[in-house]
C-alpha cells in the first residue's frame, strides 16, 4: 500500500500545471554577460555556466520528500535553452494558449524573455547555427515534411547511464580524469589540447555536481533545524548525511544509489535539454546488491525500498519534457520525456538476470500508475514466465506499461553493429524502442524519415502536390514505367536523394554540436570519454551512432501493393483514373477508393503478395543508410519508429494508393495500417517478422487488445506465449493499448472524467487527455478495429 | 488428394483447446440445433451470402462465398503458418465446424498431416456420427472436445433434430479407448439446465471416470442471431434467456464438486 506520504507528493505531481519558468534562461544568460566566459575555451564555457547554474538556482526540496533535486524552483516549472533554442514572444503565447500539451508563461517570465533572454540570444542560438548551415535542398524537404531535425530545439543525448555511478563518486572520477591528464602526449598527439580543455572542463562538471548536493545538505540541515516532528527531524538529517556523502563518493545504501543518481539525472538536464531526457536504464540491477546486502543485514525493508522507489519514481514525474515547438512539438508531441526504466534481461555473463527487485520495481509500477517515467521488461529467452505474467498483469490494467522487449534481438543487433558482446549485454532500449550500449554509448536520433511522402514525390515526377514546389529529381512521368520494377527504382532514386540531403545535413550538425555544444557533465557519466578525453557529443563515447528513423512503413507497403496489384499484375486499373482520383482526394472515385481499401491485398496479414513490399522497403532503407560513416567517427545505422512524427507526416501527405485519404496519419512503426489487419495478432506477427529487426536498432509494433482479452490466467499464458513466438521470430518489441472504444469515445466528450486514463500512443504512453483530436481519433479507430 | 469442403481458418484461436491454435471450420452437419453459434455450417455445399460494407457513407453489398473446397496440402500451407505460436504455447490444430466427422477421409488425412508435423491436434465434435467415421480418425487425434448438448433423449431430439443414442455410443466407446477429452456443454437456460440435466451430467461423470479431464460451460449468446436468419430464413432460439453470470458459477461449482475434474467457463 502507497504510505500517505507518497499519496501526497504522488498527488502534488499528478496536479502540478506545467509552466515555463525563467530561472534557468536567465542565470545562463547572465553567465554569458558576465564575461566570465570570455577567453575560455568552448568545453570550459559550458563546463562554468553548467557551475553557474547549479550554484545558483533555487533549490527545491517538497515536503515529506526522500528523494530531492528540482530541474526548477518546484515541481513541473520547466526551464528553457536559450543557447539551444531561443523561444519568441509568439512562442511562449502558442506554448501558453495551446489546447495540449502547453505550459503556462506568466507576465514576469514573458518580461525577463523581452527585456534580458530575446535580446541577448536572437540570432546566437544553436538553432540559428543549424539552420544556417543546411542547404537550399535541406531546407526545401525539411518544409515539405520529408524529414524531421531532431537537433534543431533539443540537444543530441539519447543515451542511459550504465553501472559506473554505484561504483564510483564525483571524487573518483576527477581522479580518473586528473590521470588522463597527465598522460596528455603534448609531443605526439596533436589533439592534446582539445583534450586537456575537455578534461578540465568535465572536472569542473564533476566538482559543479558534488557543490550543488552541499547546497541541498546545507538546506536539510537548516530544514531539520527547524522540524518539529521528531520523525521528520530525524529523516532529514539522515538526507543531508546522504547529500554529504553522494555524490562525492560512491553510495553505500539502497537510499545513497537513488538520491546519487537523481543528482546526475538533475545535472544532464539542466546542462542541456538533450533528447529522451536520461535515463537510468538497469534499475533492477544496479540496485539489486545495495538491496540483498542491506535487506540481509536489516538495516533495510522491502516496504523501505519500495516507499524509496516510489518517491523516486515522483521525481521523474516532476518534469516534463521541456516546451517544444513548430515540427519538434509535431514530432514529439508530449510530456513525456522518455526515460525508459529496463528490468530484466541478461546479466554481462549472458544468464537470467531477473531479480526479487525486478518483481519489486514491477510491483512499484503497477501501484504508482503514473507517465513517468515510462518502463518496459526485458524478456530473454532465460527469463521466467513468471516475470512475463507478472508484467502482463500490469499491462491488463491498460495505462500503456510495462512494454515487452526482446533482450536477445537487442543483444544481436548490438553485437551486428559492432559491440562487445557484454557490453552489449549491459544495454537495452531507451526513449521509444532504440537499442543501445548502456554507459557506453553515444546513439543519437537525428530525426524522422517520411517513406511515404517520397512515392508520393515519384507519382508527381518529384513535384510536391501539396507546395507545387519540385522538391526530388525527375523521376519520370509515371504512366511511362514500364514496369513495377521501374515504380521501385523511382522511389529508389528520390529515397537516394533524400538520404544524401539528411546525411549531409547532419553530419554538418554534429560537427556544430561538437564544436559549439560540448556536454563536459555528461560526458564524466559516458565511457570512455574520459579516458578518450573527448566528449559525448564529439564521439568520446565508446560506441558512436546516429540514426534515421523511418515512418510509415506499412502505409508504404499497401501504396505499393496497390500499384503493382491493381496498375500491373491485375491491370484493373489505369494510371489517369488513378491519379485523377488521388489529386481529388477521392471526390468522385468513391466506388475506385472501396477498391482499394477493401480489394486489395494489405500488410498486416501475413500475405506475400503485400508483405514483400514491406522487406524491399526496408532493405532498400537500410542499405542506403546503415554503415555510412558520421563525422563524430560514428556510424549511421536505421530504425522504425514514429512516436507522433506518424501524424506530422500524414498532415503533410496527400491522397495515396492505399485509398488513404490526403491529410490522415501514416501507419505507426512496423505496424499495419490503422484497420487493414483481418486476420488477428499471429498473421500480424508473421506479416512485421519478414523484415529483418537484427538488422535496426529498434522497431515499434502496436497491438491492440480490447480488455478481454486478458481475462484469466489461461489468456495471460497465451500472450505470454504469443510475445514468446513474436520474440522467437526475432521480433524487437511489442506493446499492448488495453482499453475499450466506448471508454475512450466518452473520455473524448468527457475529458474531465478521464483525467487518469493513459493510454499507449507509440513507443511511449501519455494520458488521453494531452492527445490532439487526430490522435485521439486515431486511438479510437484502433480500439474499435480491435474489437470487432 | 482427398478435398474437405471447409467455411473458416481462424487463426489464434485461444478458446478452442490449449494454447495458441489453427481452428478449421468444416462446412456440413447433421444436427440442426436452435442455439447454434455457427448456421452457415448446416449444409454440407457452398452457399452464397451478401456482405455489406459502408465506406464514406455508402453502402457497398457484395456476394461472397460461403464454403470452399481444399486440398489438405493447402490447408496444411495455411495451417503451418501459425506454427511457431503453436509450439511456443503447446497450441495446435482444432478441427470443428459443422461436423467434422461428415467428411471422415478428409479428416483422416488432415489430422494425420498435422501428427507429421508434431502438431496437438483436437477435434471438436458433436459426436454424431458413425463409429467407423471415429474410429478411422482416432489415431490422430490428441484431444477430444466433446459436445454434449442434452442427455435427455426427447429434449435433443426437439431441440437439435436427433438423437443422442449415437452420440451417447460414441462416447462410450472413446471412454473405452481411454481418449483425452474434454466435454463441451453449451449452458442453454429452461433447456439444460434443469435439476434433473445437472444430475444426469454428473452421472455421466462419474460414469466416465479419468478419461473426462475437464468440462467447459459455454454461456449461451445471441451474436449469432443474424446469421440464422441468413442461413436458415429464421430464428429458432430467439425466446431464449442469455444465462446470468452468477447461475452460470453456481453450476459450475456444483459440477466440480460432484466430478473432480476441472469445470470452467467459456471454451
Amino acid at each position: 500500500m502507497m504510505t500517505e506520504r507518497v499519496k501526497k507528493l504522488r498527488d502534488q505531481s499528478l496536479q502540478a500545471v506545467p509552466r515555463i519558468s525563467p530561472e534557468r534562461a536567465r542565470l545562463v544568460t547572465r553567465f554569458y554577460k558576465s564575461g566570465e566566459a570570455v577567453g575560455k575555451s568552448v568545453p570550459v564555457q559550458r563546463a562554468l555556466c553548467f557551475r553557474y547554474i547549479l550554484e545558483n538556482k533555487e533549490i527545491c526540496i517538497n515536503d515529506g520528500e526522500l528523494i530531492i533535486g528540482e530541474r526548477g524552483p518546484a515541481p513541473a516549472a520547466t526551464p528553457t535553452y536559450p543557447e539551444i533554442t531561443l523561444h519568441s514572444l509568439e512562442d511562449l503565447d502558442t506554448l501558453h494558449n495551446r489546447e495540449k500539451v502547453s505550459f503556462q508563461v506568466d507576465e514576469e517570465t514573458r518580461r525577463i524573455y523581452r527585456e534580458e533572454i530575446i535580446p541577448f540570444w536572437k540570432g546566437k542560438t544553436n538553432r540559428d547555427r543549424i539552420m544556417q548551415a543546411m542547404s537550399p535542398e535541406w531546407h526545401l524537404a525539411y518544409e515539405a515534411g520529408i524529414f524531421t531535425e531532431f537537433q534543431e530545439q533539443r540537444a543530441p543525448g539519447h543515451t542511459v547511464l550504465g553501472d559506473k555511478i554505484y561504483s564510483r563518486g564525483m571524487l573518483d572520477l576527477i581522479g580518473e580524469i586528473r590521470e588522463t591528464r597527465t598522460r596528455l602526449d603534448y609531443f605526439n598527439d596533436p589533439g592534446a589540447y582539445e583534450k586537456n580543455e575537455e578534461l578540465k572542463a568535465m572536472e569542473i562538471a564533476a566538482h559543479a555536481l558534488i557543490e550543488f548536493a552541499g547546497r541541498h545538505a546545507a538546506r536539510l540541515e537548516e530544514l531539520a533545524a527547524g522540524e518539529k516532528d521528531p520523525a521528520r527531524k530525524k529523516e532529514l538529517e539522515h538526507m543531508a548525511a546522504i547529500s554529504r556523502h553522494v555524490p562525492a563518493h560512491a553510495p553505500r545504501t539502497f537510499h545513497e544509489a537513488l538520491q546519487y543518481y537523481w543528482y546526475v539525472h538533475v545535472g544532464v538536464i539542466t546542462e542541456l535539454n538533450p533528447w529522451d531526457s536520461f535515463n537510468p536504464g538497469r534499475l533492477d540491477q544496479h540496485l539489486f546488491p545495495f538491496y540483498s546486502r542491506e535487506l540481509a543485514e536489516g538495516t533495510l525493508t522491502r516496504e523501505q525500498a519500495t516507499e524509496l522507489l516510489q518517491c523516486f519514481w515522483v521525481k521523474f514525474h516532476n518534469h516534463p519534457a521541456p516546451p517544444k515547438v513548430g515540427v519538434t512539438a509535431q514530432e514529439s508531441n508530449t510530456y513525456t520525456d522518455f526515460a525508459l526504466i529496463n528490468l530484466g534481461g541478461v546479466r554481462p555473463d549472458g544468464s537470467d538476470a531477473v531479480n526479487e527487485l525486478s518483481y519489486l520495481i514491477l510491483d512499484v509500477i503497477e501501484e504508482m500508475r503514473i507517465l513517468q517515467p515510462s518502463s518496459m521488461v526485458q524478456l530473454s529467452r532465460k527469463n521466467p514466465d513468471r516475470f512475463l505474467h507478472r508484467a502482463l498483469k500490469i499491462i491488463k490494467t491498460g495505462f500503456g506499461q510495462p512494454s515487452v522487449f526482446n533482450t536477445d534481438a537487442i543483444v544481436a543487433e548490438l553485437v551486428r553493429q559492432g559491440k562487445d558482446i557484454a557490453d552489449a549485454r549491459r544495454g537495452g532500449a531507451s526513449g521509444c524502442v532504440e537499442s543501445g550500449a548502456f554507459g557506453t554509448e553515444a546513439y543519437i536520433l537525428t530525426g524522422y524519415f517520411n517513406l511515404t511522402k517520397l512515392l508520393e514525390l515519384v507519382l508527381y515526377n518529384g513535384k510536391d502536390p501539396r507546395t507545387g514546389k519540385q522538391t526530388g529529381p525527375e523521376t519520370g512521368d509515371p504512366r511511362d514505367f514500364k514496369s513495377f520494377d521501374d515504380l521501385f527504382a523511382a522511389w529508389r532514386k528520390q529515397l537516394e536523394y533524400f538520404i544524401d540531403i539528411k546525411i549531409r545535413g547532419n553530419n554538418i550538425i554534429e560537427k556544430i554540436n561538437a564544436t559549439h555544444m560540448p556536454v563536459p557533465f555528461l560526458s564524466l557519466l559516458i565511457d570512455d570519454c574520459i579516458s578518450n578525453g573527448k566528449d559525448y557529443n564529439a564521439g568520446g563515447a565508446r560506441y558512436n551512432t546516429s540514426y534515421i528513423q523511418g515512418v510509415g512503413l506499412g502505409s508504404l507497403t499497401d501504396n505499393f501493393t496497390s500499384l503493382k496489384y491493381h496498375l500491373f499484375d491485375e491491370k484493373d486499373m489505369e494510371w489517369d483514373e488513378l491519379l485523377a482520383a488521388l489529386k481529388n482526394n477521392f471526390k468522385g472515385s468513391e466506388d475506385l477508393r472501396y477498391r482499394l481499401v477493401y480489394h486489395t491485398p494489405k500488410y498486416g496479414n501475413d500475405d506475400d503478395t503485400a508483405d514483400q513490399h514491406a522487406v524491399k522497403v526496408f532493405n532498400a532503407f537500410y542499405e542506403m543508410v546503415d554503415g555510412r560513416p558520421t563525422s563524430r567517427g560514428g556510424t549511421f545505422r536505421v530504425n522504425l519508429l514514429p512516436t507522433t512524427c506518424h501524424v506530422y507526416f500524414g498532415s503533410v501527405t496527400g491522397a495515396m494508393p492505399d485509398g488513404r485519404p490526403a491529410w490522415e496519419p501514416l501507419s505507426e512503426g512496423i505496424s499495419p495500417v490503422q484497420g487493414a489487419d483481418r486476420e488477428g495478432p499471429t498473421a500480424v506477427i508473421r506479416s512485421v517478422s519478414k523484415i529483418d529487426h537484427l538488422c535496426t536498432g529498434g522497431t515499434l509494433l502496436n497491438q491492440k487488445f480490447s480488455p478481454s482479452f486478458f481475462d484469466g490466467e489461461e489468456a495471460i499464458r497465451k500472450l505470454g506465449s504469443l510475445i514468446r513466438s513474436y520474440f522467437r521470430l526475432d521480433g524487437h518489441h511489442i506493446q499492448f493499448n488495453v482499453v475499450d472504444a466506448s471508454t475512450l469515445r466518452d473520455a473524448r466528450k468527457h475529458p474531465e472524467k478521464y483525467r487518469d486514463l493513459i493510454v499507449r500512443v507509440a513507443g511511449y504512453s501519455d494520458y488521453f487527455n494531452n492527445l490532439g483530436p487526430d490522435l485521439q481519433e486515431e486511438i479510437i479507430r484502433r480500439t474499435e478495429h480491435a474489437e470487432v | 488428394m482427398s478435398k474437405g469442403l471447409l467455411f473458416d481458418i481462424k487463426r489464434f484461436a485461444v478458446h478452442d483447446g490449449p494454447g495458441i491454435r489453427t481452428t478449421v471450420f468444416f462446412k456440413g452437419c447433421p444436427l440442426r440445433c436452435a442455439w447454434c453459434h455457427n448456421p452457415e455450417s448446416y449444409r454440407k455445399q457452398v452457399e452464397k451470402t451478401v456482405n455489406t460494407r459502408k465506406l464514406n457513407g455508402r453502402t457497398y453489398r457484395e456476394e461472397e462465398k460461403v464454403g470452399e473446397w481444399m486440398t489438405v496440402e493447402r490447408v496444411m500451407g495455411m495451417i503451418g503458418k501459425d506454427a511457431v505460436f503453436m509450439n511456443e504455447s503447446g497450441g495446435g490444430v482444432t478441427f470443428s465446424g459443422g461436423e467434422p466427422l461428415m467428411q471422415p477421409v478428409f479428416l483422416e488425412e488432415l489430422a494425420r498431416a498435422c501428427v507429421g508435423e508434431s502438431l496437438h491436434t483436437c477435434l471438436d465434435t458433436s459426436g454424431y456420427a458413425g463409429n467407423d467415421a471415429l474410429q478411422r480418425v482416432f489415431p490422430y487425434i490428441d484431444l477430444f472436445l466433446y459436445d454434449i448438448k442434452s442427455l435427455d433423449k426427447e429434449r435433443h431430439r426437439r431441440y437439435t433434430g436427433k438423437s443422442n443414442r449415437l452420440i451417447l455410443e460414441n462416447l462410450r466407446w472413446l471412454i473405452k479407448m481411454r481418449a483425452n477429452i474434454r466435454l463441451r456443454v453449451p449452458l442453454i437456460p429452461g433447456i439444460n439446465d434443469r435439476e434433473e440435466d445437472l444430475k444426469a451430467l454428473e452421472d455421466l461423470l462419474s460414469e466416465a471416470g479419468s478419461s473426462v479431464q475437464g468440462v467447459d460451460l459455454l454461456p449461451y449468446h445471441k451474436l449469432a442471431a443474424p446469421k440464422h436468419k441468413t442461413f436458415r430464413g429464421e430464428y429458432a432460439a430467439g425466446n431464449i434467456q442469455v444465462p446470468e453470470g452468477s447461475a452460470m458459477e453456481y453450476i459450475r461449482q456444483r459440477l466440480e464438486k460432484h466430478t473432480n475434474v476441472p469445470v470452467g467457463v467459456g471454451g
